[in-house]
């Protein structure tokens, strides 16, 4: 046997085995990457999936498995526009999309790592959140986004949580057009009426609340 | 004998429906239809106290529990809320939004006589109607602290008001009629484009936490077959100026006809003056086109009821 058919042979091993085992599973996707050209989630979300809030990379660890999925694709069809997440999203197949987002949506949510002390102005923050802005025509973000913005659905993900940084950047990007992917245009009618006051208070205030429904007091 | 009613009585109904006058027309230019927005409209209209104003005393303590009946029905009503509604599901921004029926636009307005019994009522009579038909519950007793309360609320949320004239944005903006007679089909496909998002595919509505975050729109948990948002007027109106939520008078007028017939085309808690028969209780109560109880919508009679197991 010729080495020229050896090596063939070790090739169709190989392959045989890759297919046998199918696309990678959540974990490898998340701790590994795909191994083709995808680097591994966990490098900027963290190896719980909780993200990075100094640098505005969101929690995935628990977000609803559909919303995941549809802001891979939005990624990926430039509907949701980000220069990292752009090849990330296009560079997964629709199976590792699956995959992926399944993963992250089972992940429990991690424990906040800085006790929630709500900053900045937190009085503007909570009439936005429990009240909204209706001489603007802004609703509560409670309303969809539930109490507390724990979230609601599969299409109003949690707010409580996530970074202020990440919020704020995702306010702006509504308002500026950068991300288009909400379903009937709904949040970016509602960001385009924000101030820059109103964004910097209600990212703040989301980022201190407790990102698991707290049971709310009998009367 | 009972078919060719009910056919007659279909039939009269899509006529009348088609004769309707437009006497309804908008009223002011605050309801013009084209594509103004929520921001626009608001600024000419009564101006209710801002929350912070809510005096700090007895009286601070019954209109504040109010708000929070207003917002929390379930829970701070319990005794007489019979599904998973709050008031301000159809009363939007706890009551004070113009063109969402808001409290400013009601209470100026009591007493008054009302077609719906035949008799002056006093504003908390009013108040007992919404808990027994939107709340398909029960109406709290004259003089119960929930009706107290939410009387508190009212009067000082109209703190500067003429007594007894209508306010520009009181109730829900009565639309023209519509081009073509409202339709099933038509409304379902408005609804799964505009409203199944929240609502859910079924018009469940969906609950968080064990709150309602958005209500249910039929079913077992909505408002029963005596409420006014049964009517297709009252149904149109709200929709037209206030859904989908934030993005209000951005839906045709006809899309906001067929959603609310599609919406009141589907079976809720029965009326709670039931008189025994479908006929009868539409004849005493519902003998409108703007109603489709006992209208007969894709080979079913409208009105049968659905069972209520949280009913008090």
């Amino acid at each position: 046997m010729s080495a020229f058919r050896i090596t063939l042979l070790a090739c169709g091993a190989l392959m045989a085995d890759a297919a046998l085992a199918g696309p990678p599973d959540g974990t490898t996707l998340a701790k590994q990457g795909n191994g083709h050209g995808v680097a591994p989630c966990m490098a900027c979300h963290a190896a719980d999936g909780g993200g990075q809030a100094a640098a505005g990379f969101p929690r995935l660890a628990g977000l609803p498995q559909a919303y995941l999925r549809k802001q891979l694709d939005d990624f990926a069809h430039g509907l949701r526009v980000n220069a990292t997440m752009q090849p990330v999203a296009s560079g997964l197949t629709e199976t590792e999309r699956d995959v992926v987002a399944a993963y992250y949506s089972k992940l429990p949510v991690p424990p906040a790592t800085s006790p929630p002390t709500p900053l900045g102005n937190t009085q503007l923050a909570q009439s936005l959140a429990t009240r909204g802005q209706w001489s603007k025509g802004v609703p509560a973000c409670e309303q969809c986004h539930g109490p507390g913005g724990v979230g609601v659905g599969d299409h109003f993900p949690p707010l409580a949580g996530q970074s202020a940084l990440y919020l704020s950047n995702q306010l702006h990007a509504w308002q500026q057009g950068a991300r288009r992917n909400d379903p009937l245009q709904l949040m970016q009618t509602v960001a385009g009426k924000l101030s820059e006051a109103d964004i910097a208070a209600i990212s703040a205030w989301y980022a201190a609340q407790p990102a698991t429904p707290t049971k709310e007091p009998q009367p | 004998m009972m078919r060719w009613r009910w056919m007659a009585m279909t039939a009269s109904l899509a006529l009348a429906a088609c004769h309707q006058p437009e006497q309804q027309a908008a009223p002011s230019a605050a309801h013009a239809p084209a594509a103004a927005t929520s921001t626009a409209k608001v600024v000419s209209h009564f101006e209710p106290p801002p929350e912070s104003s809510i005096p700090h005393d007895d009286f601070g303590k019954q209109i504040a529990l109010g708000r929070q009946i207003f917002t929390d029905t379930g829970r701070y009503a319990k005794a007489y809320v019979g599904n998973a509604l709050n008031c301000e599901n159809c009363h939007l921004d706890a009551g004070r939004l113009a063109h969402s029926a808001p409290m400013w636009g009601a209470y100026p307005m009591y007493p008054a006589y009302r077609a719906k019994n035949h008799h002056v009522n006093t504003f908390a009579e009013r108040l007992q109607g919404c808990f027994q038909y939107s709340m398909n519950g029960k109406a709290p007793p004259l003089g119960d602290d929930v009706l107290v309360a939410l009387e508190a609320y009212a009067y000082w949320m109209s703190k500067g008001e003429p007594i007894g004239v209508a306010p520009p944005g009181h109730g829900y903006p009565k639309l023209p009629k519509p081009a073509q007679t409202p339709d099933y089909a038509r409304g379902e496909a408005v609804f799964r484009r505009d409203c199944a998002l929240c609502h859910g595919d079924n018009g469940q509505g969906q609950r968080v936490a064990d709150r309602t975050a958005f209500p249910p729109l039929w079913g077992a948990q909505s408002f029963n077959w005596g409420a006014g948002m049964e009517r297709l007027d009252n149904a149109s109106g709200f929709i037209k100026a206030n859904m989908p939520l934030g993005r209000g008078n951005t839906l045709t007028d006809q899309d906001a006809w067929d959603v609310a017939y599609f919406m009141n085309a589907h079976e809720r808690p029965q009326d709670p003056r039931f008189k025994g028969s479908i006929i009868e209780t539409r004849k005493a109560y519902h003998d409108t086109p703007d109603s489709l109880y006992g209208a007969e919508v894709s080979g079913r009679i409208l009105g049968e009821g659905v069972a209520n197991p949280r009913s008090p």
